[in-house]
């Protein structure tokens, strides 16, 4: 099983490679520095001069691959591509247009994220799987029918339905909690439950539809049929039975998701005004912050590929047929 | 009379539907039947009759809300079994009826390990927790002969083998020491050595405990080895019900009669085996004839005028019932002119024995295990370990062993589905194994296969049509789409399907229908051989008949050889000449299928012969018991692969592997009984 998880992880290096290869390829090759510079400076009445210095502020005035000025290795270091891609490698992300350190910046960034989206994904995990198993105890009737016909129209409806109408219902009318904003500390809790009860409720159709269908695939088989044919209550053959094998499929489906918890929700975070990482992403890019979004879109791919690595290994723990073999 | 305290199950009329009520599917449509304390009945019949929903309404597990029991009365030891409510249900689940299934390898939840599904039982039923469960499971587990039990009760269901596990299920039924056990199709996914043991225990649990057991069954042979009474079921009914002596001795019902004329065997070579036309009526209507009438060779018109009488007869005090109006006392039968019995020319004699077709020497597959972060390979399966077979034109060979063996991947290995790791195939003068790309592709069209699941190996979304053409064009057979319309035409009406067939899709026909497809489909580029894997396992007993039927007129016809890939060993005697005994990846005997079968002289043959269940019953056969089961083809044993199942095993067995010994009569067996000369 160990070399398993090791050989898993040495998988993810050459994704990892290609995914800088082509974030590169995307931010300085598909789009020069020459043309980053004419979208901030603006087309026209634009200097030479003005745009070599946008250039040489940033270090994009230096050749993309191979250095023929430098001697030694600098003919490969002091290129773009060593200092703005691989760089990256060892999560130097380099500074943004502003002067401001991007690193830095992601590391205070991420919590107000990761404080909404912790609480969204475990309580919203419970709702799903409780609300499914609900279904699956009463399968095939009208409890059932009339459950999954809601699963569809929650699922129908767009997430900023969610956001504005509990604001509009819990903020402003029953003025439960304020609109949008958020504080540090203990403070930052009723800035809190409105984003966190909004993503949980946009996620419920989809989530409890998905577990739903798992459920009723597990009660199917054979193995349900003993578990009754022993003579075991219908509650007991769900929760003992039914869930621990469904739970397979339902955790290392969520399992994927947990690092790019803290890449925050662009829209939630910024509707609330929560200075997380999503909202960050989205000033970036109305601000044209070339190094922010590169950073933003190297960090997702790494999370995503960390997510992978995760499932596989969850694998391994909850499922005895593949831990033991 | 029996006294009626002693009957512990007695089921009336029982109807049970499935679908919209407004049509519904009547799966059982008024079964009745009983069962004496201890005693073992069985419910035979062929899949789709309603046997298993049958057990299942007795348990109250019909699938809801797809099916539903619409009537009739469930009585077990004085409850009515259907007035219970579902809590009283399930105190009998389990503790006084259980139930073992036909999948032991899904059957049981595969993330609990073995000794917590055993305690469930226990703690629901008996109030056994803890220490004392697990007590009790080791000693469950032991009582049905699982290896070192205190061992293997943390184990998870996918580290044991298929007998092991439905050991483990009969444990897990044995736990609440039920009165009735109803055993649906136990043995059915096991291999007859295997199922020679389970029988066995199955008969020693219930001298022991005295439970009942309701078995349910479509393998004659079973029946005639170890059950008192048999009720036959045909589209939801029971039509033919007696104590198993006189069942054997004289079936009744013209529809048990057809079953017992399609079992093939050895003494029916020569013969085309007796089938039974049409399929079974579909069940979403009410009947006012005889459900067999249409399939009926001895129906007149009244039994397609009125349903059949339930006819009791009473022999040496037990009755034996049959729903046949043939049977009924005051009506005059019209006598039915036997029917002669097809006569099929056996190729065997024709077969110009001009050298063999294929020629296979020491050929091997090996596989290797790889391991660790650099999947080193540490190991090898040796799968097929050297093995030299000869198939002459227009002669079947049987290739014969248990599941593991490496039968199925010789076959693939021959036709280089699987590139083997050395050793030649010669088709005619062509080394196969040196062929690559073109000339391979080419080669193919002299060679096909036909597989056991004809509902997994065509591709759901083609037509027949497409299906059949798709060989022709590939061997560039029929150029013109004219000639491969009349191609497909010709192969249809081979095989016996309409024409209108090539319109349709694979799903749109049953088991045996969608085999002849597979059959056209191996015809369709002209080949010269045909390797067979397992064409008739999936198929039920009237099917596998007419299956049978087709290839030795396929055979006869067109001069087919066929490498046929079986375990069931009735088959092997019906139509093979020669017979290869496959054991761990080598063939330990070789011979005449007379030979072999009359005089098998490998202890394993011996032991392979005896563990089949044969309605012979005049055989009296003693079944030689083979000690544990197939063993790892990663680590053979020592010496001769055999010895440690061996019942005549020597100090030499564990030395080295035998050489092979050439007897009279091109019998070849490889055993240290036999010395060379």
């Amino acid at each position: 099983m160990f070399a398993y998880i090791i050989r898993r992880v040495l998988y993810a290096i050459p994704i990892l490679i290609g995914v800088n290869l082509l974030t590169f390829a995307l931010f300085f090759v598909v789009n020069s520095p020459e043309d980053m510079a004419r979208m901030h400076l603006g087309e026209k009445r634009v200097t030479e001069q003005a745009i070599e210095k946008w250039k040489q502020n940033r270090g994009y005035d230096k050749p993309l691959l191979y250095n023929v000025q430098a001697e030694g290795v600098q003919v490969l270091t002091d290129t773009i591509f060593f200092t703005k891609s691989v760089r990256l490698f060892v999560l130097d992300f380099g500074s943004a247009d502003d002067g401001r350190n991007i690193g830095q910046d992601i590391l205070q960034r991420m919590w107000p994220s990761l404080a909404i989206a912790i609480p969204v994904f475990i309580v919203g995990l419970l709702v799903n799987i409780t609300f499914a198993l609900l279904l699956a105890f009463f399968r095939a009737t009208y409890i059932d029918i009339w459950g999954v016909i809601g699963c569809v129209i929650l699922m129908s409806i767009s997430t900023l339905f969610y956001i504005i109408g509990g604001q509009y219902l819990i903020g402003k009318t029953l003025q439960l909690v304020p609109i949008s904003g958020y504080d540090f500390g203990l403070n930052s809790f009723k800035f809190l439950v409105l984003p966190v009860l909004v993503g949980i409720i946009g996620g419920i159709g989809a989530g409890t539809r998905w577990y739903r269908t798992i459920f009723l695939e597990e009660i199917n088989r054979d193995y349900v049929r003993t578990a009754r044919a022993k003579g075991l209550s219908e509650l007991r053959v769900l929760f003992r039975h039914v869930l621990k094998n469904a739970m397979i499929p339902i955790l290392t489906g969520a399992v994927v998701v947990i690092p790019l918890l803290f890449m925050g929700s662009l829209l939630t975070e910024s509707f609330f005004a929560i200075p997380g990482l999503g909202a960050y992403t989205i000033e970036a890019i109305q601000a044209q912050d070339f190094a922010i979004v590169r950073a933003m879109v190297f960090l997702g791919s790494v999370m995503y590929i960390v997510g992978l690595v995760l499932t596989d290994i969850s694998y391994t723990l909850v499922d005895p047929r593949i831990r033991l073999n | 009379m029996h006294d009626p305290s002693d009957i512990l199950l007695c089921v009336r009329d029982l109807q049970v539907h499935f679908g919209s009520p407004a049509q519904p599917v009547r799966a059982v449509d008024g079964v009745s039947f009983d069962i004496r304390r201890g005693e073992s009945f069985a419910l035979l019949g062929e899949s789709g009759c309603g046997k298993s929903v049958t057990a299942l309404s007795i348990l109250q597990l019909v699938p809801a809300p797809a099916g539903r029991i619409a009537g009739g009365e469930v009585w077990f030891d004085g409850t009515d079994l259907l007035g219970q409510s579902e809590l009283q249900m399930r105190q009998i689940r389990g503790s006084r009826i259980s139930m073992i299934f036909q999948e032991p390898m899904t059957s049981l939840n595969p993330v609990m390990t073995v000794g917590e599904q055993i305690s469930e039982v226990l703690q629901q039923h008996l109030d056994l927790r803890g220490r004392a469960g697990r007590e009790r499971s080791i000693e469950l587990l032991d009582a049905v002969g699982l290896p070192a039990p205190a061992r293997r009760i943390g184990d998870y269901p996918h580290q044991l083998s298929g007998g092991m596990k439905q050991r483990v299920m009969i444990a897990m039924a044995l736990a609440g020491e039920p009165d009735l056990l109803i055993a649906d199709e136990p043995t059915t996914a096991l291999d007859v050595t295997i199922q020679a043991q389970v029988l066995e225990l199955l008969a020693r649990l219930q001298q022991d405990t005295g439970m009942a057991i309701l078995f349910i069954t479509h393998d004659l042979g079973v029946v005639a080895d170890t059950m008192d009474h048999v009720a036959v079921m045909y589209a939801g009914q029971v039509v033919e019900k007696a104590a198993r002596g006189a069942f054997f001795a004289q079936p009744l019902h013209p529809y048990s009669r057809k079953l017992f004329a399609a079992v093939p065997g050895g003494h029916k070579r020569g013969q085309l085996l007796e089938t039974i036309r049409g399929s079974v009526p579909p069940l979403d209507r009410k009947f006012t004839a005889c459900r067999f009438v249409e399939r009926c060779d001895e129906a007149w018109l009244r039994c397609h005028e009125q349903l059949p009488p339930w006819i009791e007869q009473s022999a040496e005090g037990e009755s034996h019932g049959v729903r046949c109006l043939r049977y009924a006392p005051d009506i005059d039968v019209p006598a039915v002119t036997p029917g002669s019995v097809a006569v099929v020319k056996d190729s065997a004699a024709s077969a110009s024995r001009d050298g063999s077709l294929v020629r296979v020497r020491d050929l091997k597959v090996h596989f290797p295990i790889t391991k660790g972060l650099f999947h080193r390979a540490v190991g090898q399966v040796y799968a097929v370990d050297g093995v030299d077979l000869d198939i002459a034109s227009g002669r079947t060979v049987a290739l014969v062993g248990e599941s593991g063996c490496g039968k199925t991947t010789a076959g693939k290995a021959i036709l280089q589905l699987i590139r083997p790791t050395s050793g030649t195939v010669h088709y005619r003068d062509q080394d196969l194994t040196r062929l690559t790309g073109k000339a391979l592709r080419q080669q193919r069209a002299h060679m096909q296969i036909i597989f056991q699941d004809p509902f997994s190996s065509m591709d759901p979304r083609m037509l027949v049509r497409n299906i059949l053409e798709e060989g022709i064009r590939a061997q560039a057979i029929a150029t013109r789409a004219e000639q491969r319309q009349t191609r497909v035409e010709s192969l249809l009406a081979h095989v016996g399907l309409p024409v209108s067939a090539a319109k349709r899709y694979p799903h749109e026909f049953s088991g045996g229908q969608r085999q002849r497809i597979a059959i056209a489909r191996a015809l369709a580029v002209n080949p010269g051989f045909i390797v067979c894997d397992e064409p008739t396992s999936a198929l039920d007993v009237s099917v596998q008949a007419q299956t049978l039927n087709l290839l030795k007129d396929l055979q006869a016809k067109m001069g087919l050889s066929y490498l046929f890939i079986t375990h069931n060993l009735s088959v092997v005697d019906y139509l093979a000449h020669e017979v290869a005994v496959m054991y761990l990846g080598r063939i330990v005997e070789q011979g005449r299928v007379a030979d072999i079968m009359q005089d098998p002289l490998h202890p394993y043959t011996q032991a392979l012969l005896s563990a089949v269940p044969t309605i012979d019953k005049a055989a009296g056969r003693e079944v030689i018991r083979l000690a544990g089961e197939l063993p790892s083809p990663i680590n053979p044993p020592r010496g001769c692969h055999f010895h440690p199942r061996c019942p005549q095993a020597m100090p030499e067995c564990q030395q080295a592997y035998p050489d092979l010994t050439l007897l009279d009569n091109m019998h070849q067996v490889r055993c240290f009984l036999y010395p060379a000369n």
